[in-house]
């Protein structure tokens, strides 16, 4: 197990690069304490993978360094590193038995047979493998085969980080949420570094401690869930993450008070320097916006009963704002309403980053 | 009550009469003239099952079939290996995949006939590049119009040139569709590059090689033209192959009786091992 640095890593696919845009991975500076749970959240082609790929050494960045509990692993191959990875589709060796799978890791770094086989039994026992051991693996169902390579990733005793790349992409819905459950308990319960890849919101948040959210090959914000979800750091950040995501509405800064049209909008902390020229939007969550007999005018457009709660789609002028509204009592399709914003949760972005400062609240 | 349309068999009456004419009519054919004896003047005799017997008991069937075997056994133990090896060394990606495919394609694509005539010129002991090298460049006395051993290593050497591609291009299209995930896992699983090819690469070209074993063995058991061309048979019968000598017993003696029977028995010689080996190895598939 160890401590991940990431120092100054840059990654281009292009033999020279030259321009920003020529980088799949934009300077990318990180520290994972040994033992967490991270997950890597972004849309396709963000990156994700890319990165994933250079901490466990199948590609090697065009710059920077990749450093293992202070040492630097950037130049060693994948079997170097002890590390382990699961992948989007699940790999298995088609003609062994599971437990000649799982002994393959093992078996390779020529370990005493005795010892692979009381290792694969503890292993395939925290898995609920054991009654599949002599079954050959190919005919096995896809989350049995998932399994099987994240038992083979945790069957070494030396594993430094395990990396998840997708991996309940093949998943039915149904056997998704067991299997997650069961990888956080393993984690609990072994307390190596995980890493998981993913582009679905509630897989990172349900696994990891910390996300990390990437777009265009660039970490746009780092924190725990809650932090993602309450201050998102970008307007990306806001957008990506939650459901329906966060309101972003044009605005303008007169004399450091953001205006909508003409009404003032509150925020939760004092501006900070914006540049004269930057594009400055409010952003607020749905959670966040409260109808009531004054304030910013609306016309109700749309309106969901999900249930437990109501999404009600208002037209701010030509901006689409959704509000989250209690059950029941919605305004009719069309009717005129007033909005208010709650100003703790109110937030103004510059260039689509977080404009606003406050207090460490939290 | 379910309405039944049967103008539907319209549709299949096309391909019903190709395959009458170019298999079931020239096959039943063939049955007739295997149990009967002919004189020539459409007079036929009812013989039963004599002609069978005759060919089953005879030396020379014994002996062409033994030629038979062992070339077509030669070939394969030379072709599938080799050709798993050449498709293993291809490049996977970038411009030299196209040129390596072009050249591998390319003794596919020569007429049969001209590939015998080819190493008939290639091979002549005098003028021919390869007899010429052999010859008088290396001092290792080669004629394969002569030698039967010389005869032997050159119509194999002409099969293995001629038909090795194909294995290569069907155990190419196995790797090529191995995803990229399998041989990181492999690197992470710390396997060497043999244990890469046992666990991963054997097993995913399964399926094209048992293909490709199917096609060469079923192809080579039938071999005709190239070394009927190359060495007619010769020198003496040593390299008379059953269908060399089938030709032979019914164009040379105009015996159509014997014949018939014995490309029955050759017929279904090729289709009890393509079945049993197709069923041996996909015995575990679901």
């Amino acid at each position: 197990m160890a401590k991940i640095t990431l120092d100054k890593l840059r990654h281009s696919y292009l033999p020279a690069p030259s321009r920003p845009q020529d980088y799949a991975l934009k300077e990318i500076n990180l520290d994972w304490r040994d033992g967490g749970a991270y997950a890597l959240l972004g849309p396709s082609g963000c990156g994700k993978t890319t990165l994933l790929n250079i901490i466990s050494g199948l590609l090697t960045p065009s710059e920077g360094r990749v450093l293992f509990d202070g040492v630097d692993v950037t130049g060693l191959a994948p079997d170097h590193r002890n590390i382990a990875q699961v992948f989007q589709f699940p790999v298995i060796y088609d003609t062994m038995t599971v437990r000649q799978n799982l002994a393959f890791p093992l078996r390779n770094r020529g370990l005493d047979p005795r010892h692979i086989k009381a290792r694969v039994d503890e292993i395939s026992e925290m898995l609920e493998l054991t009654d599949l051991l002599d079954r050959r693996a190919a005919g096995l169902g896809p989350d049995t085969k998932q399994k099987i390579s994240m038992g083979r990733g945790l069957v070494r005793e030396d594993v430094n980080v395990i990396m998840f790349d997708e991996p309940l992409t093949v998943i039915d819905p149904q056997l998704k949420w067991t299997l997650r459950s069961k990888l956080k308990e393993l984690h609990q319960k072994i307390g190596v570094t995980m890493i998981y890849v993913t582009h679905d919101q509630t897989e990172a948040l349900t696994f990891a401690d910390q996300v990390v959210v990437m777009q265009e090959g660039e970490i746009v914000q780092i924190g725990t869930p809650v932090e993602l979800f309450e201050r998102p750091g970008h307007t990306f950040v806001g957008h990506f993450i939650g459901s329906p995501g966060m309101n972003i509405i044009p605005c303008e800064l007169r004399d450091g008070t953001a205006c909508i049209g003409d009404f003032p909008v509150a925020l939760a902390g004092p501006v900070k320097a914006v540049s004269q020229d930057a594009r400055t939007e409010i952003g607020i969550r749905p959670e966040f916006v409260k109808i009531a007999g004054t304030g910013l005018p609306a016309v109700v457009r749309k309106v969901a009963d999900l249930g437990r709660y109501t999404v009600i789609e208002a037209m701010l002028g030509e901006v689409r704002v959704s509000i989250i509204g209690p059950e029941g009592d919605a305004p009719e399709r069309g009717s005129e309403i007033h909005l208010q914003f709650d100003p703790k949760n109110t937030r103004l972005y510059a260039d689509g980053w977080l404009a606003t400062e406050e207090g460490e609240t939290r | 009550m379910k309405t039944v349309n049967n103008r539907a068999w319209l549709f299949v009456l096309p391909v019903v009469i190709l395959v009458a004419f170019n298999a079931l009519v020239p096959l039943m054919t063939v049955v007739n003239y295997s149990v009967q004896e002919t004189f020539g003047n459409n007079l036929f005799f009812w013989q039963g099952l004599d002609w069978f017997q005759q060919v089953l008991r005879s030396d020379r069937f014994h002996a062409a079939l033994g030629r038979q075997a062992l070339f077509t056994v030669t070939i394969l133990l030379i072709e599938i290996p080799l050709g798993v090896v050449i498709a293993l060394a291809m490049p996977r990606k970038g411009v030299w995949v196209s040129v390596c495919l072009v050249l591998m394609a390319l003794p596919l694509l020569i007429p049969w006939n001209v590939v015998g005539s080819m190493w008939n010129i290639f091979t002549l002991p005098d003028i021919g590049l390869l007899g010429y090298l052999m010859n008088d460049v290396l001092g290792i006395p080669y004629n394969m119009t002569r030698d039967p051993v010389a005869a032997w290593a050159t119509v194999i050497a002409m099969d293995v040139w001629h038909w090795t591609s194909l294995v290569v291009l069907l155990a190419y299209a196995g790797l090529i569709s191995i995803p990229d995930a399998y041989y990181q896992a492999a690197k992470i699983d710390g396997a060497t590059p043999w244990a890469v090819f046992r666990y991963i690469q054997l097993p995913k070209m399964k399926r094209v090689l048992t293909i490709a074993i199917l096609l060469r063995f079923m192809d080579s058991f039938n071999i005709y033209t190239e070394p009927f061309v190359l060495t007619g048979g010769g020198p003496g019968n040593s390299t008379t192959l059953l269908s060399i000598d089938l030709v032979k017993l019914a164009l040379g003696q105009f015996d159509l009786g014997p014949a018939a029977a014995m490309s029955l028995i050759y017929f279904l010689i090729t289709l009890l091992v393509s079945w049993v080996f197709y069923t041996l190895m996909t015995r575990n598939e679901n």
